[in-house]
């Protein structure tokens, strides 16, 4: 069995390691429609786990993970499963489409092209994406209560009104009906995210917000969806090729089940500006890691002046634990909003 | 009656019965490892068996780790949600 040697022993420290980077990537996901694949994967691959089975065992906790969620958030009424299936297939496609870009990068200008590639995509859209996200956020915080009705922005109301017979679809989450030809296009650019990035939701959340007006707690329930539909459609396609290494997905799914839950529930008694807050410091702090390894890149390709092997292992390193700080700092800033949500509800009563 | 044997109630048992079945899953998992991962790259069907796995853990584990932290305490806020997701 030739790919079994894909897969290498596992000891105690690397299990407890997944289970945890699982529970807090779990709860960040629970909450926020997604997160935490961008620690796991570089985290797989540093206890020596080849990076395409580190992708595949991802993707496979990442479907019975984001099934769970969808179904506890579904619970609190929080999830448009219509208009999650509608984006999880075209990201699908996103995911198929993303995949071979890569590939061809990979083929063309090798290992380093690739990684430059997916970190030039990782600073651009958080950059853009996250800064906006953090910004709203913020704004809706310093609106005080008024801020807790979310009301669809300009561009949303504009796409509402846009009607293309034919591919009109009708969505619970905005009470209203909008052309399939618009919500395409953020599916697969949700996919193509996810197949470059590993975190879909960056794209997937924040349109469903903006582009369509759909509340943020249930774009980040909704989100779920879509991860279970590309997680699933990802997971065939590398078990097909036999890269899934199923005690890796599982381990990390045992974590990260205990934490969905508790994002699930953080959801029920924050205010909407929170899903934003989190997602956005997240991106934003996501960001600055991936800048430290641009030079890294640049100079293996010549693209600026030879660094020195000290120089490029820390800012490697530098750039794992800011993604590592990124995940937990999420995951404190729901915790601790779920903790003062609690005690409000518990002296309301 | 002492506090911890009078919470033993319906929903506790059940969440206790699903986290020994969790863990017993978990344990025919890492006790069979070899055959697992032999039959998922086997080709053929195999590809099921990941996913099959993958499945069946997400049901009893989900319930399972639901079920735990309710019985902790840590319950959902029971509020009314905004008018337009009722809609």
């Amino acid at each position: 069995m030739e790919q079994v040697a894909n897969f290498i022993p596992l000891d105690a420290a690397g299990l407890t390691g997944l289970f945890l980077v699982g529970f807090v990537g779990g709860l960040v996901s629970g909450f926020i429609g997604s997160g935490g694949a961008f620690v796991l994967t570089p985290a797989m691959m540093s206890m020596g786990v080849p990076g395409i089975v580190a992708v595949a065992s991802n993707m496979c906790h990442k479907f019975p993970k984001a099934l769970v969620g969808a179904y506890k958030r579904a619970k609190y009424g929080q999830v448009d499963v219509k208009l999650g299936l509608v984006m999880g297939v075209s990201a699908e496609a996103g995911v198929l489409v993303g995949a071979q870009v890569q590939q061809n990068i990979k083929t063309a200008f090798g290992d380093v092209g690739s990684n430059l590639y997916v970190s030039a995509i990782f600073v651009i859209t958080l950059a853009i994406v996250g800064s906006f996200v953090l910004r709203d956020a913020i704004k809706q915080y310093r609106m005080g209560p008024a801020g807790n009705d979310e009301k669809a922005g300009r561009l949303a109301l504009w796409v509402q009104s846009i009607n293309i017979p034919g591919t009109m679809v009708y969505f619970k989450s905005i009470n209203a009906k909008v052309s399939v030809l618009i919500t395409i296009p953020m599916g697969f650019a949700t996919g193509m995210l996810a197949a470059t990035i590993a975190v879909g939701g960056f794209i997937g959340v924040p349109s469903m917000m903006y582009v369509l007006g759909v509340p943020s707690l249930m774009a980040s329930a909704t989100e779920l969806v879509i991860a279970f539909v590309m997680g699933l459609g990802g997971t065939i396609k590398f078990a097909l090729s036999g890269y899934v290494d199923i005690r890796l997905a599982m381990i990390i799914l045992a974590g990260s089940l205990f934490g969905i839950q508790i994002g699930a529930i953080g959801t029920t008694y924050v205010k909407p500006y929170m899903v934003k807050m989190v997602m956005g410091l997240i991106m934003v702090t996501v960001l600055f890691s991936r800048l430290f390894v641009i030079p890294v890149y640049m100079a293996q390709l010549d693209m600026i002046g030879a660094l020195e092997h000290g120089t490029m292992v820390a800012l490697q390193t530098a750039s794992f634990w800011i993604m590592v700080f990124a995940l937990v700092m999420g995951a404190g800033v729901i915790l601790r909003a779920l903790w003062s949500g609690m005690r409000e509800s518990v002296s309301a009563a | 009656m002492p506090p911890a044997i009078a919470k033993l109630t319906p929903a506790t048992l059940k969440t206790l019965a699903l986290g020994a079945l969790s863990l017993a899953l978990y344990i025919l998992l890492f006790s069979f490892e070899e055959t697992v991962l032999q039959l998922s790259t086997g080709g053929g069907m195999g590809f099921l068996v990941p996913i099959a796995i993958a499945f069946l853990f997400s049901f009893v584990h989900g319930a399972f780790t639901g079920g735990f932290w309710d019985m902790l305490g840590l319950k959902a806020n029971t509020r009314k949600e905004p008018k337009r997701w009722n809609k």
